[in-house]
This record gives structure tokens, sequence and C-alpha cells, in this order.
């Protein structure tokens, strides 16, 4: 294959992109090893299995992919600011707006959120670490691996463009002969296990490592949501693994599964594909009601009202959620009986999904409410978030659907759902667990900043959009005649999203800022908070707990804390038995992003060849009888004197 | 924690969890399992003028594949019968049973699908043979896996004895192992007998 077919050229954009990736590896590459930092990074992260080291590595991925995905959104409101502009081609156009749906949801909600999960649900449970601490990391890997692959589709053969929701036959290797939708099917596929595997991880976290008295009704709210999320993911990603095996069967092997000739069914890609992403959505958003819900009794100082309401609601959106997918689809032959029937389903979400809301509501009434910054956000969620569900009940009735499917006014309803839903809830959870992770506060004046610019830039961004969707402007319009009178709406919009970006720069700058400045030694409870991850010290010691804390009620860590029964016995203090660091989850995944590359290119002598790395990992794993380590009880000692003082 | 009626392979909490998790990841493996079912129930009928499966399926084959694979299941009772009482020599050789009567299932579907390949029936000429080998396939290499993993798993066992690690790791074997006969269970009746009548 020739040069210039392998890379993608003559894009200014892309070439300029290219030349910037490749300083930037090459910077890097040479600052670690003059740091000398190589054997270090592969030590302490690369081979880690700690719970916490792992969700900060998903945390970061998720903050740059959260980057790449806002200037692809950037762009696209860059390319519609104004009536006939000629920034950016409808191809271009097409490819952004595939990429940016890809990574929002795939490769920053979901590692943000599974980042939080992995480093706040075991010490929320008074666990050690998650159950399979190996499979946690190989879960991340192949996210990783997943991720990258995917990026290179930018720069390498050219990117997927066909939608986030890739329908057949557009799809098909017949209308998208390159090779950007093969990175679709297979980088999706490789990240996909990982989470698959997530889910597995933290069902069985849940269930069995829970420490002991904490019954499944004194479950923190959060690790309850995360539990039910896990199930979720575990019912619906076998859905899309089966799906992506079609389309790559499809694209690389000629099959006929969801062509129009040869007896395929497009239907039949759409039907798979929503019946995971629906599902897929409360994935997200699920983890998110978990967080807000903490953060606000904590900031109420009040226990959360309605707590079983809280958590039937959680189940019950979890059920609901299997059975609306059609919803996505009301305008593609469907009978008029299937459209009722799943308007109906879909409306019914709307009832625990009010029940939440009420809660909290009664949670802040008569609270004594402080706006920290994990505060503002959860606040700013409440009615942003309502005006995206109140929109998502006008298009799941299927009559009037009609008019909304597929024009702005969808895109602005879901971004009001996913922003506050995801994006402010990750924040909120960053300002909040940041001090259990690093032993520090983010700085709250830039943080107000951050808020600010990012909540009033979101609402100016998206607002416009409703108008001009009901206005009659289709979704993935790249561009419109001065003649629509969208141009005024659509700047408007284009300047919202420059607030929002500097929103985001506030952001990263706090993390800067906070990383030099910040003052050290907060204390392990510096929110004074209610639940078991702050009795612990901040940060988290490697070890999680020195003694796994005992459970008698709802908000134990609270009345413990008031009661003053919070101390620890030297006696108490037993040697304390690891997980050994292991090699093989990187070394697989990486093997896996290999072999995925060359199935993109559709070079399969080589992907066979490569596949053997896969096999030597494996094979590796199963040999691998390390039981771990022991930390010794003075060493323990040694690092619970330093926060507690002397010991009894 | 460990009471002597307790069986080896559930006796720490780790191998406890193992076994447990494996149990949620063959939920994971219903679901998908299901999704290429009902994927083939759809387009089962989609021949597009090719084969359909009354004109290739051949029963008789189909049937000694289920005797091999359903063989196989009960041998591998046998295996983990073995193990629970200690005698790592039967453990060894019942196993070593499974693993021929999984290769010789193997072996007949290999034929099977190239017979179907001779009669026209290739995974492109049609909806239904798409989704007639890929959920075939997916059978088909679940069981391949099975037959390198047990292999790996009696090496292990060879070397080390029966001790509560190499137990549950076999155990959890032995759950795949009839998890896919039960599969396949489904595949016999819902694709063939279905696919003859
Ligand atoms: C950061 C600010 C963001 C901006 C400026 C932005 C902007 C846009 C724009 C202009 C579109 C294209 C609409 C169209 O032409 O159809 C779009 C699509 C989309 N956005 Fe965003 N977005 C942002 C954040 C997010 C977030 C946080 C998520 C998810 C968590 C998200 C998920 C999506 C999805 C799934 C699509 C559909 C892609 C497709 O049509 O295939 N966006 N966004
Ligand atoms: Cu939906």
């Amino acid at each position: 294959m020739s040069l210039d077919k392998l890379l993608v050229t003559g894009d200014p954009l892309i070439l300029f992109s290219q030349i910037a990736i490749g300083l930037t590896m090459v910077g890097l590459v040479a600052l670690i090893t003059y740091l000398k930092r190589w054997k270090w990074l592969w030590n302490e992260w690369f081979t880690t299995v700690d719970h916490k080291k792992i969700g900060i590595m998903y945390i970061i991925s998720g903050v740059l992919m959260f980057f790449r995905g806002g200037v692809d959104g950037l762009l696209m409101k860059a390319q519609t600011s104004r009536p006939d502009m000629e920034f950016l081609d409808a191809q271009h156009y097409d490819e952004i707006f595939t990429t940016h749906g890809v990574i929002m949801i795939l490769f920053m909600a979901m590692p943000m959120l599974i980042g939080i999960m992995n480093v706040v649900v075991p010490l929320q449970i008074g666990a050690r670490d998650v159950a399979f601490p190996k499979l946690n990391a190989l879960s991340f890997w192949l996210f990783f691996a997943g991720a990258m692959l995917f990026n290179l589709s930018f720069v390498v053969g050219g990117s997927p463009d066909a939608g986030w929701t890739s329908y057949f036959p557009l799809a098909g290797k017949e209308f998208t002969p390159g090779v950007g939708n093969n990175y679709y099917a297979i980088a999706l596929q490789i990240a996909g296990i990982g989470t698959l595997a997530t889910g597995i991880n933290f069902v069985v976290t849940i269930t069995k490592m829970r420490a002991p008295g904490l019954k499944w009704m004194r479950l923190p709210i959060f690790t309850w949501s995360t539990f039910v999320t896990s199930i979720i993911i575990v019912a619906a990603f076998p859905i899309l693994t089966v799906a992506l095996a079609y389309m790559s069967l499809d694209r690389l092997f000629g099959t006929h599964f969801f062509t129009v000739a040869a007896g395929g069914d497009p239907m039949l890609w759409l039907n798979l594909f929503w019946l995971w992403g629906h599902p897929e959505v409360y994935i997200v958003v699920l983890p998110a009601f978990g967080m807000f819900s903490e953060i606000i009794a904590t900031f109420a100082r009040k226990n959360l009202f309605g707590y079983k309401s809280m958590v039937f609601a959680v189940v019950g959106i979890a059920f609901l959620s299997m059975l609306v997918w059609v919803h996505h689809f009301y305008t593609m032959g469907n009978s008029a009986a299937v459209n009722s029937i799943f308007s109906l389903t879909t409306m019914m979400i709307a009832i625990p999904t009010g029940v939440k809301i009420f809660n909290w509501l009664f949670t802040l009434r008569k609270g004594r409410i402080e706006f920290t910054n994990p505060m503002l956000w959860s606040l700013a969620f409440i009615p942003c978030f309502t005006i995206g569900g109140v929109t998502g009940v006008m298009l799941a009735m299927a009559a009037a659907d009609y008019q909304y499917h597929n024009t702005m006014f969808l895109v602005a309803h879901f971004h009001y759902v996913l922003i506050p839903g995801v994006v402010f809830a990750v924040f909120a959870a960053v300002y909040y667990w940041w001090p259990k992770m690093f032993g520090f506060k983010l700085n709250e004046k830039i943080g107000k900043w951050h808020f600010w610019l990012f909540v009033i830039g979101f609402n100016f961004t998206f607002m416009p959009m409703f108008f001009v969707g009901l206005d009659g402007m289709s979704r993935r319009m790249y561009t419109y005649s001065e003649s629509t009178g969208w141009g005024a709406w659509l700047g408007f919009s284009a300047i919202g999203s420059l607030v929002m970006a500097a929103g985001f720069a506030a952001f990263c700058y706090n993390i800067y800022w906070s990383f030099r400045y910040a003052e050290r030694n907060v204390g392990n409870d510096p929110w004074n908070a209610r639940t078991l991850e702050w009795a612990t010290a901040s940060p988290a010691p490697h070890y999680n707990f020195a003694k796994v804390p005992e459970v008698d009620s709802l908000d134990d860590f609270w009345y413990k804390k008031k009661a003053g029964k919070l101390g620890l016995k030297k006696s108490d203090i037993k040697p304390i038995h690891m997980p050994s660091n292991s090699w093989t989850p990187i070394f697989i995944s990486v093997a896996f992003g290999i072999v995925g590359f060359f199935l993109v290119f559709e070079w399969f002598t080589l992907a066979i060849i490569s596949s053997v790395l896969i096999i030597i990992g494996l094979i590796a794993n199963t040999f691998d009888y390390d039981d771990g380590y022991h930390i010794p009880a003075e060493e323990v000692e040694e690092e619970e004197r330093e926060w507690r003082g002397e010991l009894e | 924690m460990t009471q002597a009626n307790t069986p080896l392979e559930y006796r720490s909490q780790q191998h406890q969890m193992n076994i447990f998790g494996f149990w949620v990841f063959l939920g994971a493996e219903i679901v998908l399992f299901s999704t290429l079912f009902a994927s083939y129930f759809v387009l089962e009928h989609n021949t597009a003028g090719g084969p359909a499966g009354q004109d290739i399926f051949i029963l008789k084959d189909v049937l000694i594949e289920t005797f091999l694979l359903l063989t196989s299941s009960f041998t591998a009772g046998l295996a983990i019968h073995s193990m629970r009482s200690m005698q790592k020599r039967n453990l060894i050789i019942w196993t070593i049973v499974t693993l021929l009567l999984g290769a010789g299932f193997l072996y007949m579907e290999i034929n099977e699908f190239i017979h179907y390949v001779h009669e026209g029936a290739s995974i492109q000429t049609s909806g239904f043979t798409a989704a007639f080998f890929t959920l075939l396939g997916t059978h088909g290499a679940h069981v391949t896996f099975g037959i390198f993993w047990i292999s790996l798993l009696l090496v292990q066992i060879a070397r080390r004895g029966i001790t509560e690690k190499t137990a549950s790791k076999f155990f959890i074997a032995s759950l795949y192992w009839h998890f896919l006969d039960v599969v396949w269970i489904f595949i016999f009746t819902f694709v063939y007998l279905k696919g003859m009548m």
C-alpha cells in the first residue's frame, strides 16, 4: 500500500495535527528519558493493579479525550457559525461529528465514570481492592488500546464518517469503502471487551467484598448506582460485541448481515445498536446520579432524602432502559402499535427520574447548604438536566417525533442530558474526590471561574439549537443558506461554545495551579463527609484501610465520627495481603491494538501472525501463580501514625 | 473458613469470588448467544436464492456431533468428581477423554462446514448463511478455546497436583464446558431440527 493511502494527506488541518502529534510523541519520549522516568512509569503505573491508580489513569485518559472531542465540537460550531461557511467540507464535517460522538460517549464519558468508580467504590465498601485487580488493569489497557486505535484513524488511513450510530447500509463497504469504519468496528470492539470485564468485576466486588455489616440497604448510593450500572454493562455490552462482529464481517469478509443485497437486513443493525445504545446512555448517566446524591447529601449536611426510593428508582430505570430502544427509530416504518408501546415505556422512565429529582430537592430543603465547587455543579445539574428530561419526553411521543426526528432539537436534547448528566457530574466528582486521590483540594476560586464559564457557555451553546431544530434544521447539516435565518442563532451558539471551552481551560489551569501551589495536608476528611472512603487517609494508602471497617448503619462513618469512635488500636494492625503488579494486562492489550490495526487495513496475514502475541500473553497469564505479598504490620503502623498521630 | 465438607475449589474467599465472577461472565455469554440466536431467527429465511437449511443439513452428522459433545460434558463431570476425591490420575484421564471428544466434535463440525461450502453455502452467500456460520462458528470457536485452555490447566494439574488453586481453575473451566453443551442443545433444537422440519 502506498504511503499516501496510509497517511491522510492533503488537508492542512490534518497535516498540522500530524506534525503536532509527531512532535508531542517525540517530546514526551525525550522528556521521560531525560528525567529517567521509564522504570518508574513501568513499575508504578503501567503494570499496576491498584484500583486507585487505575482509576487515575482512566480519568487522565478521559480528560485527554474530552479535549479531543471538545475540539471536534468547536470545529463543528465554527463551521456552522455563519451561513455558507467554507471552513470544513462535507466529508470532513461527517468525520468530525462521527469521531466527536464516539469519543465523547465511549472514550470520554465511559473512562471518566469508570475511573471515578475505580477510585471510590472499593473505598466506599471498605475493601482492599476490586475482586479481580489484574482483570481491572486489563480492562483499562484494553480501553486505552481501543481509544488509541480509534484516534489513530485521524492521521492514518482516514476517520470513520457514518455517525456514531453508523447506520447501515451507509456504514457498509459499498458506501464507505475506506478504512474509517473499520476503525470504528474494531476499536470499539477492543474497548468494549474491556468495559464488559469492568462490569463483571464490579458486580462481583460489590456483591462479595463489602465490609462486615455493610448490608445492601446500607450501601452508599454511588456504590448502588455503580452496581446497577455494572449489571447493565453485563447485559448490554455483549449485544454490542455481536453487532460489531457482524459489522466487521460485513466490511472485512463480505458477508451479508446488514446489506440490502443477498438477504441482509439493515434494520437488524439498528435494533442491535440501540438495544445496546439506549442502555449505554443510562450506563453513563446512572453513576452520575449516584455522584450527585453523595455530594448533595454531604453539602446540604443532611442524610439523603428517600434513600430507599432512590435505590428503587435506579433499579427501575435500569430495567426500563432495556425496553425502549425503538424510540430511536420511530420513523423507520414500525407499525403504530409498536411505536405506541415504545412510546409508553419511554415515558415511564420519567417517573423514577422524577422521583430522583424530587429526592434531591427535598434533601436540599432546609439543609445548611455549602456552595463548594462540587455542590455548585450538582445544583446546576438539576435545572439543566430537567430541560433535557422534559424535551426527552417530547421526543418520546411517537407522533410528535416525526416532527423533531433527526433535527437539531434532538441534538440539543441529548446534550442537555449528557452534559449536565455526565460532564457536570464528572467535574463535581473530580473536585469532590480529588483530595482522596491526591491529598489536596483543587482551588475553589479558579474552580468558580471554571464553573460559571462552563455552565453559561453550555446553555448559550445548546439552547439555540432547540429553536433552529424546531425551525427544521436537520441534524448533521454542515452548511445552510442565509435565507433560513438561522445565522444569528448559530453564531450565538458558536460563541457559547467558546465560552465553554474557556471554562475547560480554567479547569486545566486549576489542575496545574493546584498541583503547584495548593495547600497540602488537608486531612483525611476535608469536606466533613458521610461515607466510608473518608475514613482512611487522603490520599488513600496503597492498602486502603489498616483495619477493615465494621458498619452498623447507613452513613455509619458520619455517626461514628460524631461519636468519636474512629480510632485505631495498634493491636488491630495485622500484615496486609496485596496483589502483585503484572505485565500481562498491558502486554495483551498492546497486542490487541496491533492485531486491531492490521485488521483495520485488512492485512490478514500480519494480523494472524501478531495474534500470536495475544496467545503468548494469555498463556503467561494462566501460568502465573503469583499470590501477591504482605505489607508488614510495622509499615502499616508507620503510615497510619503519619496522619492519625500516636496510636493507642 | 476451611470446613472439611466444603469442596476444595470453594475454600478461599478469592476462589469463591473467581467462581462467582465466572457465573457473571456466563451471564454475559448468555446475552451474547441470545443475540446471535435472535439475529439468526431474523435472517433465517433470507436465503437470497441460495440454499436454505433443509437443503444442506445432514441429520446423521449433527447427531454424531451432539453425541460427542454431550458425552464430553458427562466425562467432564467425571473429571470433577475425581478432582473432588483427590484422584489426580483419574482426573487427568477423564479430562483427556473430554478433550478428545471435544476435538472429535470440532473435526466433525469443520467437515460439515466444508461440505456446506461445496454445496454452495459459504458465509458470503446470504443473510441466512452469514447468521448460521457466525452462530455455529462462535460456538465452535468457544470449543476450540476451551480445548486449549483445559489443556493448559492439565499441565498445571500435572505439575502442581490438586490444590485449592488448580481445583478452582479447573472447576471454572468445567462450568465453561458444560455451558457450551447447553448452547449446543439450543443450536441442535432451534437451528438444525427446526431447519430440517
Ligand atoms: C463540549 C462541548 C460540546 C459541543 C460544542 C458539542 C457539539 C456538537 C455538535 C455541533 C454536534 C453535531 C450535531 C449534528 O450536526 O448532528 C454534536 C453531536 C454529538 N455530540 Fe456533542 N458537543 C459537545 C459535548 C458533547 C458531550 C459531552 C457528549 C457526550 C457525552 C456529546 C455527544 C454527542 C453525540 C453522541 C453526537 C452525535 C454524533 C453523531 O451525529 O454521530 N457531545 N455535538
Ligand atoms: Cu434511547
